[in-house]
C-alpha cells in the first residue's frame, strides 16, 4: 500500500496509473450524470413554490459545492508542494485551478439564470454572491500568476502561496448566509438536523454531486498527465514513450 | 520531519492564521455594511439611514396585499414577527412574491412612515417539497390549530 503511494508520487508511474484509471472514471461519471439528470429533470416532483424552475439546482448546487471543494484541494496540494517540494502535488494544484474556475463560473451563471425569475434580479451584491465572485477571481489569479512566471517550479510556488492565502474566503462563502442578512437562502442539505428537502429531490442532487466529483477527478488526472509530460519532456521515460508511439 | 520542512510548515500555518485573523477583524468592522437589508424592527428603532435609500427585508403579512386604485401600485406590509412596516411599490412583482413569503425591497422611507420601494425582490427559503406534501403539511397544521382551538373551548 505504502509502495503504491510512493510510486504514485513519481511522475512516470503517475502517468501510467492515471492513464489506466481514466476510462473507468469516464464511464462511471457518464452513467451517474445521465442517471442523475434523468432523476432530477424527469422523475423528481415539481416544487410547491417554484414549479419546475427549481430543477436548475441539480446543476447549480453541485457546481457551487465543487467550486469550494476544488479550491481546498488546490490549496492543500499547493501547501504539500511548498513544504515537501513534491512535484506531483504542484502539478495537481495547478491542474485543478481551471476546473475550479469553470465550476465557479457555472455556479454563478446558473444562479443568475434562476435569480431573474425567482428573485426578480440577475445579480445582487449580497455576501454570498460577492464572496463567490471573489472565489472566481482567486482562481483566475492563481492561473494568471502561474502562467506569468517562466520557470514552472517557481511559478507553482508563487501560485500555491496565493491559493493558500485565498483559503480564508472558503468559510466566508459557506457561512455568509448565516452570518449576514443575504438574499441568497440558507443551507438546505449541509445544516444540522434533517435536510429541508423532499427525499425524491435530495437523491438526484446527491447523485449529481458524486458525478461532479468523479468528473473533477477525471479531468484533473487528464490535465495532470499533460502537465507531467510537459515538465518531464527531457526525461528518458518520456522520450521512450514518444518513440514507442 | 527535517528542520527545513518543519519551518516551511510553520510558516504556512502562520500565514493562514494571520490572514484569517485579519479577515475576521475586517469583516467584523464592516459587519453593518455586509448586511444586505434592514429588518422592520431596525427600521422602527431608527437604525436605518434616514433620507437615504436602503433595503428592507421581512415576511409579507398575510392578508395585507392590496392594489391601489390606479391599478399599478401594490401596498403591503412586511413583518419580522415583532414590528411591521408598510411598503408601496409600483411595478411588476417577482414570481415568488406572495403572502407569507420573505421579500427584500429597495427604496426610501416617506414622511408618514410608509416605505416607498423602487425594487422588490423575493427571498426564497431553503425548503424544497412537492405541492402535495406542502398541502398535507398545511392540512395537518390547520387540523392541529382547530383541535387546539376546540380544546381551549372555542
Amino acid at each position: 500500500m505504502l509502495r503504491f503511494f510512493h510510486q504514485l508520487g513519481s511522475p512516470k508511474h503517475f502517468y501510467r496509473i492515471a492513464g489506466a484509471w481514466i476510462p473507468w472514471l469516464a464511464a462511471a461519471c457518464g452513467v451517474l450524470v445521465l442517471y442523475g439528470l434523468y432523476q432530477g429533470m424527469v422523475v423528481a416532483p415539481t416544487d410547491y413554490q417554484q414549479g419546475d424552475s427549481y430543477r436548475i439546482m441539480f446543476i447549480h448546487v453541485p457546481s457551487a459545492w465543487m467550486s469550494l471543494f476544488i479550491y481546498v484541494v488546490m490549496a492543500a496540494a499547493g501547501a504539500i508542494g511548498l513544504i515537501w517540494h513534491m512535484k506531483l502535488a504542484e502539478v495537481i494544484a495547478i491542474s485543478s485551478a481551471p476546473i475550479g474556475a469553470s465550476f465557479t463560473f457555472l455556479a454563478l451563471i446558473t444562479g443568475s439564470i434562476w435569480g431573474k425569475p425567482m428573485w426578480g434580479t440577475w445579480w445582487v451584491w449580497d455576501a454570498r454572491l460577492t464572496s463567490e465572485l471573489i472565489l472566481l477571481f482567486l482562481y483566475l489569479g492563481v492561473m494568471a500568476l502561474y502562467s506569468a512566471v517562466d520557470d514552472k517550479r517557481t511559478a507553482a510556488r508563487a501560485a500555491a502561496i496565493l491559493a493558500i492565502v485565498g483559503v480564508v474566503n472558503i468559510p466566508i462563502i459557506h457561512y455568509s448566509v448565516e452570518w449576514w442578512n443575504t438574499l441568497h437562502q440558507g443551507p438546505t442539505v449541509t445544516k444540522f438536523g434533517a435536510p429541508s428537502i423532499d427525499l425524491r429531490m435530495l437523491i438526484p442532487l446527491l447523485v449529481m454531486a458524486v458525478a461532479f466529483k468523479l468528473f473533477y477527478l477525471l479531468v484533473v488526472l487528464m490535465r495532470a498527465r499533460v502537465e507531467v509530460l510537459e515538465r518531464e519532456r527531457n526525461a528518458r521515460w518520456v522520450r521512450e514513450l514518444v518513440e514507442r508511439s | 520531519m527535517r528542520a527545513a520542512r518543519k519551518k516551511r510548515l510553520y510558516l504556512i500555518l502562520l500565514i493562514v492564521a494571520g490572514v484569517g485573523v485579519a479577515a475576521a477583524l475586517a469583516l467584523n468592522a464592516f459587519n453593518q455594511n455586509l448586511m444586505f437589508f434592514y429588518s422592520p424592527s431596525e427600521v422602527s428603532s431608527g437604525k436605518a439611514p434616514p433620507g437615504h435609500a436602503f433595503r428592507l427585508g421581512g415576511l409579507v403579512t398575510e392578508g395585507s396585499v392590496k392594489r391601489l386604485s390606479n391599478g399599478l401600485t401594490t401596498r403591503f406590509e412586511v413583518t419580522d414577527m415583532d414590528k411591521t412596516v408598510s411598503i408601496e411599490y409600483t411595478g411588476i412583482l417577482p414570481d415568488l412574491f406572495r403572502e407569507g413569503q420573505g421579500i427584500v425591497a429597495h427604496g426610501k422611507l416617506r414622511g408618514d412612515g410608509v416605505f416607498v420601494a423602487d425594487e422588490v425582490l423575493a427571498k426564497h427559503d431553503e425548503k424544497y417539497m412537492p405541492p402535495e406534501v406542502a398541502a398535507a403539511l398545511k392540512d395537518s397544521h390547520d387540523k392541529g390549530v382547530a383541535a387546539g382551538a376546540k380544546e381551549a373551548g372555542l
